[in-house]
């Protein structure tokens, strides 16, 4: 038995690493190559798929877009919960729990539920097909979720660190920023990690609250299958290189989630 | 110099932690908060350093009112229990940031942590984060970092409660001596009369809210005022029961046992308090008295022998020195050194000691 233990996290492995890797297979041939022949590996391998995306804005401003949107969006929502985590970790005040609660159940609807107030609301305030629209939409999912993890690592330091720091002659802010801020750094890293996570895989909302201007990678995606037929081998490239991001992205912060799961709250 | 509460009462909700309180510590004072957990002794300190607002009452520096004065703004050091440093700092910038935040200029902070550290044996340690340390090392920076101020009041909240304990022995011989020298008021708080003892200078014992006695450690303890400063003051707990008096002879009411006594007090009931370390398995004074009682539970530490006994009706402690082969369940002779029963009136008050 001892032989085979390498077995079944292998084929797991395996399973897991089919889609991707038939994804970046698919790139690399030609779309009649995709639709005519099934093969394992690229037969006439080709770059004009990427070269494509690299070259044509309407492509490769689909990828500025999102991560426009995205890094706005992370900024604003750790920014909105550092504040809103400590209060609910330090204070006690009417209310608190379950004002905390509801920020959980803002995660609970779909955001299909809100497409529609939200694009009429924007419209109406000439927010429509800008970055900044998409951006605050999805701090409706983000920010509960950024209070929650926040306030999970800030309730593991103890109130007493912040007395100390008051007793040593510290301001509130002066502690709050050179103090305590490195002290949660491994939680705000986390916290930036699932909002950027989330708000880079979220297509409803970024697709109904914008056109040209500000159309995200994954609605160009998703209209270009529709409008000039099948490239099926574009699409394919657009995908890898969607992934890139976010696997980036993991790959810096894979200690820092380990520790926040060791401390019990993601 | 002199720190003093005023009427001090702490409410929380319906909840009373502090009952009105008035309390005054002079200056180049060690002063011990005794109390058991949840007795209110942090409470105290946060008041005392600031952190706190009391309900009602004043707290009084040196004969101003410093009641509603943050305390970013009044010069004072706290310990905690828990090792509280700051985790992104080395242990040299802990220990600096009380100066460094001011103002104090560079030379003269590299000086002073150099002479603390040196004080608290932590020299070798000052480029390490505070994690890196073990957990004694970690709350001598915490005590550096108290000490290297010139703070007025230095606060230290049961500082030696997480060490194991040949590391509080050590700090605890050390403690007195750093603040020899000093121009401050200290008030340290702890759940064991050993503590109290051994730091000496004065004792405030603490129960539920309410300082019952305070005045000089060793006053406190052989003279406390009532019972319950006497059984607060008392670890193991103190062995209580009540006895007749009356002429020369002195009886415990639960079971057979007289003694003679000559003490002038009027013939009548009383209560007695005997510390643990007074009933003992072999006679200690010439005037001790035989007792019988069941054994029930026996500890030994090595030197010492701990026997929690069945008396009459009521659980009795004895703790001798050495070690002693006691069997579980056995009716076993002890002594009870008469001369050092504490008699308490119908009131509890304290009419002779020993």
């Amino acid at each position: 038995m001892k032989k085979f233990k390498w077995l079944v996290p292998t084929i797991y492995i395996l399973f897991l690493m089919l889609p991707i890797y038939w994804l970046i297979n698919m790139s690399f041939k030609t779309t009649t190559e995709i639709i005519n022949t099934y093969s394992l590996w690229p037969q006439k391998f080709t770059l004009e798929n990427y070269i494509k995306i690299f070259t044509d804005s309407t492509w490769y401003m689909g990828y500025v877009n999102s991560i426009t949107y995205v890094v706005i969006n992370t900024v604003i929502s750790v920014a909105a919960a550092l504040p809103a985590a400590y209060a609910f970790s330090r204070y006690k005040f009417l209310g608190d729990k379950h004002l905390f609660f509801w920020l959980l159940t803002n995660r609970m609807a779909p955001p299909a539920v809100f497409a529609l107030p939200f694009f009429q609301f924007y419209s109406s305030v000439n927010l429509f097909d800008t970055h900044i629209a998409v951006a605050l939409s999805h701090c409706l999912f983000n920010i509960p979720l950024a209070v929650w993890i926040l306030e999970g690592f800030m309730s593991s330091v103890p109130k007493e660190l912040d007395e100390t720091a008051y007793v040593d002659g510290y301001s509130f802010w002066r502690f709050f920023f050179k103090i305590f801020i490195p002290t949660i750094a491994a939680g705000i890293g986390i916290t930036m990690f699932f909002c950027f996570m989330f708000s880079w895989v979220e297509l409803l909302l970024a697709k109904t609250l914008t056109a040209t201007v500000a159309k995200p990678i994954a609605a160009t995606m998703t209209r270009t299958a529709s409008t000039s037929g099948y490239e099926l081998g574009l699409l394919a490239a657009a995908g890898t290189l969607t992934i890139i991001p976010g696997a980036f992205v993991i790959y810096f912060v894979r200690n820092y989630i380990a520790k926040g799961f060791a401390m019990g709250r993601v | 110099m002199s720190l003093e509460l005023k009427n001090i009462e702490k409410k929380v909700g319906l909840e009373t932690f502090i009952y009105p309180t008035n309390l005054k510590l002079e200056k180049n004072t060690i002063n011990v908060l005794l109390g058991s957990t949840l007795a209110g002794k942090t409470t105290l300190m946060q008041i005392m350093a600031g952190l706190d607002k009391p309900t009602a009452g004043e707290i009084w520096f040196n004969d101003q009112n410093v009641t509603g004065v943050k305390v970013q703004k009044r010069n004072v050091s706290m310990v905690y229990q828990q090792f509280i440093n700051y985790p992104n700092y080395t242990v040299y910038e802990n220990i600096a940031s009380p100066l460094k935040i001011t103002g104090v200029d560079a030379n003269e902070i590299k000086e002073r942590v150099g002479k603390v550290a040196e004080l608290l044996k932590l020299s070798p340690m000052l480029d390490k984060k505070p994690n890196e340390l073990s957990g004694g090392q970690q709350q001598r920076t915490a005590l550096a970092r108290a000490l290297i101020k010139d703070s007025d009041l230095i606060l230290l909240d049961e500082p030696l409660a997480n060490l194991d304990f040949k590391l509080r022995e050590e700090l605890r011989e050390e403690l007195p001596k750093l603040f020899e020298n000093r121009e401050c008021i200290v008030v340290y708080a702890t759940t064991e009369p050993s503590d109290a003892l051994m730091i000496g200078g004065n004792t405030a014992t603490i129960l539920e809210g309410k300082i019952i006695q305070y005045g000089k450690t060793l006053d406190v303890y052989n003279n406390p005022e009532n019972l319950t400063s006497a059984e607060v003051f008392s670890d193991p707990p103190m062995n209580i029961a009540k006895v007749n008096k009356s002429g020369d002879s002195c009886s415990l009411l639960e079971a057979n046992t007289t003694w003679k006594t000559n003490k002038k007090i009027k013939d009548g009931n009383y209560t007695i308090g005997i510390r643990p370390h007074n009933v003992t398995v072999e006679k200690t004074s010439t005037n001790s008295v035989e007792i019988k009682g069941k054994v029930m539970i026996s500890e030994l530490s090595g030197s010492e022998s701990l026997i929690h006994f069945k008396y009459g009706q009521s659980n009795w402690v004895s703790l001798s020195s050495g070690s002693h082969k006691i069997n579980i369940g056995e009716e076993m002779k002890l002594y009870m050194n008469v001369d050092e029963c504490l008699f308490f009136d119908q009131n509890n008050r304290l009419v002779s000691n020993g």
